[in-house]
């Protein structure tokens, strides 16, 4: 297969998949006892009883629930996810004012568990089995096992309370390009990117020492090369693909973690949104949130699979 | 070892030669010593992983110490009487003693100090694994159950049962469970059932997932093949063939999950969404800590009210997390070895 057709097969596939993510947005709020626009009724009093009826008109409600899901479909395929019902703002406008944080944020993540997991994870496959390894496999068995929000917790008391080395409270919102922002951005950075990079580190450490008992690394020993150019140039490079299937992944902890550290550090992204809107009930919002998660894990996929296809062309003809 | 097995009386070959020939063959006889013994030598293997055994004796000595925290009565008749924590996990102290202040730090009587509402938090913490490790027990036998079902029906069936069975686990799987975990909570309310539904609705996925793969490299066995030659049905070459040999990924995948469902559940208690407010669970005592620790009332930090909830939290799934990779070292260790005494 080509890698044309490799990549067309693999988006023509996501479009099943895009429709149950729709399908289960939808099925959750709506499959509950009551609708969510008297589940909004009951928890925002203010709204009028005409109000009510606007909302129920405009949403398609009272229909059967193949009709309300064709309504709310054609509503999101148009742009239109509604407003926020406390201030009257477009959900869409609220989402994308919000994305950059948890974006920046969220990459910030990333940058740090890669940085700080592939050096370990060669470090740790190359002494396998001595003190340095069985140290750093400890401190990556931790990272895995600690519960973000507490590591959050953890990182305010001891930085900002205990020390006061590190302010965390970001002074009213500069704007989040400033480069004075980098400074509060390293905590919840840190909070959640340490999963991360303790997930890859443990992924790294085990495929280089697959690859080491490889008969290309005897070989290229054999021809006389440095141990170094063996590691780095020819181990490194295949043990390198099996973190990009883990990429995909790491993404939807890190999606997730933002709800969490987010609320941690009171940090205004997406999932400090998310939160906001549970404890509001603000439906149109949390449906806008959670499909905007669903697709863009999606199309994260999506890159780790097009991206190892190209790294690795065997997987092609599977 | 006989000739003279079953009513059929085989003659036509030297039965002593084919004995003293090198076993080149598979014979039921020997697959079902081996299976015996491959568990067995599983489990020697993890015993003798030392930081397996710290996992085992920790997670063992926090159940332990969750049971016993407070006595158990069931219709009023109790069935464990004995009491290590020295306090019912909601009393307020202050109100029977008037010395004991709210967040007064450690000390002697009051080991892990004490919290804003007045409680002693050396038993709120003892009693609190009762909520986290039973709901991450309890979610973990129900996904895996469903999962293994779910993977094996769809990867032994195949065709289109297969393809829409597992297009639902990819659209499952575009969601971190922690967000739809987060969206059950926020349409049910908190409580202990509605969190085990919370992790369970959609938690069985990578079972799933993971079960269809085993069969279907299962599947090719000539055994499953031998089992359906004789007439067995579907559902017995499922249930006694094909689940019983992907168990031990199973096993790994399941005890690491438990960690991953505690801290979610933690989690969902941190936010203000688990268990009603003031239960003496893990995340749910961490979220009354959080407004202090942040402001640090007149100077003063009460740090032990953060600091202990999270330590059993990350205790128990570092615990966990080091079974599961013991399991899956003495697993993985055993298959390898038996591909080098297989020979084949």
């Amino acid at each position: 297969m080509s890698l044309r057709r490799f990549i067309l097969n693999r988006i023509l596939s996501i479009i099943p998949i895009l429709f149950g993510v729709s399908v289960i947005t939808f099925g959750l709020f709506h499959l509950t006892p009551g609708d969510p626009i008297s589940q909004m009724v009951a928890l925002n009093p203010d709204i009028s009883a005409a109000e009510e009826a606007r909302i129920r008109a405009q949403y398609g409600l009272g229909g059967p629930v193949y009709q309300q899901y064709m309504t709310w479909m054609g509503n999101i395929l148009t742009g239109d996810f509604g407003t926020v019902i406390k201030n009257n703002r477009e959900v869409s406008a609220v989402v994308m004012s919000r994305l950059p944080e948890t974006i920046v944020l969220g990459l910030f993540g990333w940058a740090f568990g890669l940085i700080v997991a592939i050096p370990t994870g060669i470090y740790a496959a190359v002494n396998k089995d001595q003190l340095g390894d069985t140290v750093s496999r400890f401190i990556a068995l931790s990272g895995i096992s600690i519960p973000n929000f507490w590591l959050g917790l953890m990182l305010i008391l001891v930085g900002a309370l205990w020390t006061g080395i590190w302010p965390v409270l970001a002074p009213s919102r500069l704007p989040l390009w400033h480069p004075k922002m980098l400074k509060y951005l390293i905590l919840p950075g840190l909070t959640i990117g340490t999963a991360s990079a303790a997930s890859i580190m443990r992924v790294m450490r085990t495929s280089m020492a697959e690859e080491m008992n490889k008969e290309y690394v005897t070989a290229a020993r054999a021809k006389g090369l440095p141990e170094r150019q063996v590691v780095l140039k020819h181990v490194l490079r295949n043990s390198l693909i099996s973190v990009v299937t883990l990429a995909a992944t790491l993404t939807a902890s890190i999606v997730a973690g933002s709800v969490v550290v987010e609320t941690v550090f009171n940090w205004p992204g997406l999932g400090k949104e998310f939160i906001d809107a549970i404890n509001a009930r603000e439906v149109n919002l949390l449906m806008a949130i959670t499909l905007f998660t669903g697709v863009f894990i999606i199309l994260a996929n999506l890159l780790a699979d097009i991206l190892y296809a190209v790294l690795d062309p065997r997987i092609r003809y599977d | 070892m006989s000739t003279e097995r079953g009513r059929i009386r085989i003659t036509g070959f030297d039965a002593d030669r084919v004995e003293s020939r090198d076993p080149l063959s598979d014979w039921a006889e020997h697959s079902a010593v081996e299976t015996q013994s491959r568990w067995r030598r599983g489990w020697e293997r993890f015993k003798r992983n030392r930081s397996a055994m710290v996992g085992v004796a920790v997670v063992l000595v926090l159940s332990i110490a969750a049971l016993l925290a407070r006595p158990i009565t069931v219709a009023g008749f109790p069935i464990q009487p004995l009491a290590l924590a020295p306090h019912e996990p909601s009393t307020i102290l202050y109100l029977q003693d008037p010395s004991v202040g709210v967040y007064d730090p450690p000390s002697l009587s009051h080991p892990m100090g004490i919290d804003g509402s007045g409680r002693d938090l050396f038993s709120r913490i003892l009693y609190g694994g009762r909520y986290s490790l039973s709901i991450g027990f309890v979610v973990v036998a129900l996904t895996a159950s469903f999962g293994t079902v779910y993977g094996a029906v769809s990867g032994y069936y195949g065709g289109w049962v297969d393809e829409i069975m597992m297009r639902i686990v990819d659209t499952i799987y575009a969601f971190p469970g922690l967000v739809l975990a987060l969206i059950i909570v926020t349409i049910l309310g908190g409580g202990y059932w509605q969190l085990v539904l919370a992790f369970s609705l959609f938690g069985w996925a990578s079972y799933g997932r993971l079960v269809r793969g085993e069969v279907l490299s299962i599947k090719e066995n000539e055994y499953v093949m031998a089992a359906k030659a004789l007439g067995a049905r579907d559902w017995s070459v499922i249930l006694k063939h094909i689940i019983p040999n992907a168990i031990p990924p199973l096993l790994v995948v399941a005890s690491l999950n438990i960690g991953t469902v505690v801290i979610g559940v933690a989690a969902l208690g941190f936010l203000g969404l688990g268990m009603p407010p003031g239960t003496a669970e893990w995340g749910t005592m961490l979220d009354a800590t959080r407004e202090t620790l942040i402001p640090g009332p007149e100077g003063r930090i009460p740090w032990w009210a953060t600091v202990y909830p999270g330590l059993a939290i990350f205790l128990f799934v570092m615990a966990m997390n080091m079974i599961g990779d013991g399991i899956n070292d003495a697993l993985d260790a055993q298959a390898t070895g038996m591909d080098d005494q297989g020979g084949a």
